[in-house]
């Protein structure tokens, strides 16, 4: 059980490191600067997020590796983030769908599981879905208001849905983790979140007059270690300072 | 047409029971959007409970040539001020 409960922190906790890392790159570019702002309290948000589940993590593998050499001392087949999230920002529509398709999914996660038996799992749950909460809101305001703005707000963000859209349905994945850990009630059962999934997602669709893609799947799954090719640049920039320092403090 | 989205004053109440201040103010494209962009600005350090916003362009404003008018003819009237009454020392937080 060990294995799997080390295997679910670090899923949890590399979503959120990846996504983290991505809407960081916003600061100083975001559309205005009220924007900027709110990009950066995301971010720091879902990071913080992140370190809970990385610390976890450390804690049940017991090697001594810490959230930062977790962090910063992996390379790319080792990181089990999905593929959602460490897809480019592209423009502020690309970046509102990712976040939308992500958050919606997360917020439902993380009311299940509060429930959990594993009271660690729990306490980050607990803190996390009231930050999580405003994240769905905002991510769904602005699919509305790109949406049902202008032709090319909405045709932007049309295609960044498209294009986004084979990803999605890595978050619903059930694999031998996920079974063993949602029967021991201390995971979730992820194919039991897709249906509200899709309720809201098509709420938010409608009123952005935006049109839901065709069912897709991407070729391969990044919490297998199979990632994009967006990663491992992602991680260059990430990871150099603490690669090149090891150690490294300040 | 400006390029510039509209701006909006922001309001907090720091606790129950005070009144909201002004803070600054944000640009937003609808009143929605200016209510998360205070609450994303000016909320970070939790400085409130509650926020108003409101079009600047609502904001009706004394005219600064009107000063002497307005606000000077106050100055001399310092029995305005409670500071000529006895607090009892049993009396706090006055």
């Amino acid at each position: 059980m060990q294995n799997e409960l080390f295997e679910y922190a670090l899923r949890l906790g590399d979503n959120n490191l990846i996504l983290g890392q991505q809407l960081g790159n916003w600061c100083g570019h975001a559309p205005d600067l009220e924007l900027d702002i709110t990009l950066a309290n995301l971010a720091l948000d879902i990071i913080g997020q992140a370190r809970l589940f990385l610390s976890l993590a450390g804690e049940i593998e017991g090697k001594g590796r810490d959230e930062d050499v977790l962090a910063y001392h992996r390379d790319v087949a080792d990181f089990r983030n999905v593929l959602l999230v460490e897809q480019p920002n592209g423009d502020w529509g690309a970046t509102i769908v990712r976040q939308f398709l992500y958050t919606t999914w997360q917020q439902l996660f993380l009311t299940k599981l509060v429930a959990s038996t594993d009271e660690r799992f729990a306490a980050i749950a607990q803190k996390a879905i009231k930050e999580v909460a405003y994240h769905a809101r905002f991510a769904s305001e602005w699919m509305k208001r790109l949406g049902d703005g202008t032709e090319e707000s909405h045709n932007r963000v049309q295609d960044a849905l498209n294009s986004q859209w084979r990803f999605a349905d890595e978050l619903f994945d059930m694999d031998n983790v996920d079974r063993k850990l949602a029967k021991a009630g201390i995971g979730v059962d992820l194919a039991k979140l897709q249906k509200e999934w899709d309720a809201r997602i098509d709420t938010v669709l409608a009123d952005a007059t935006l049109a839901r893609p065709e069912p897709q799947s991407a070729m391969f799954r990044g919490r297998n270690g199979h990632h994009t090719e967006h990663l491992g640049h992602l991680l260059s920039d990430m990871q150099f300072l603490q690669r090149a320092y090891p150690g490294a403090t300040w | 047409m400006s390029k510039e989205w509209p701006l909006y004053e922001v309001f907090i109440r720091s606790k129950n029971g005070l009144s909201h201040r002004h803070a600054g103010s944000v640009h937003a494209a609808d009143p929605e959007m200016a209510l998360e962009a205070a609450r994303d600005v000016y909320t970070r350090r939790q400085e409130g409970v509650s926020l108003w916003v409101v079009p600047s362009t609502e904001i009706i404003a004394s005219d600064p040539g009107d000063q002497e008018m307005l606000f000077k003819p106050a100055k001399d009237k310092i029995y305005r001020h409670p500071t000529f009454y006895n607090i009892p020392k049993e009396v706090k937080h006055l």
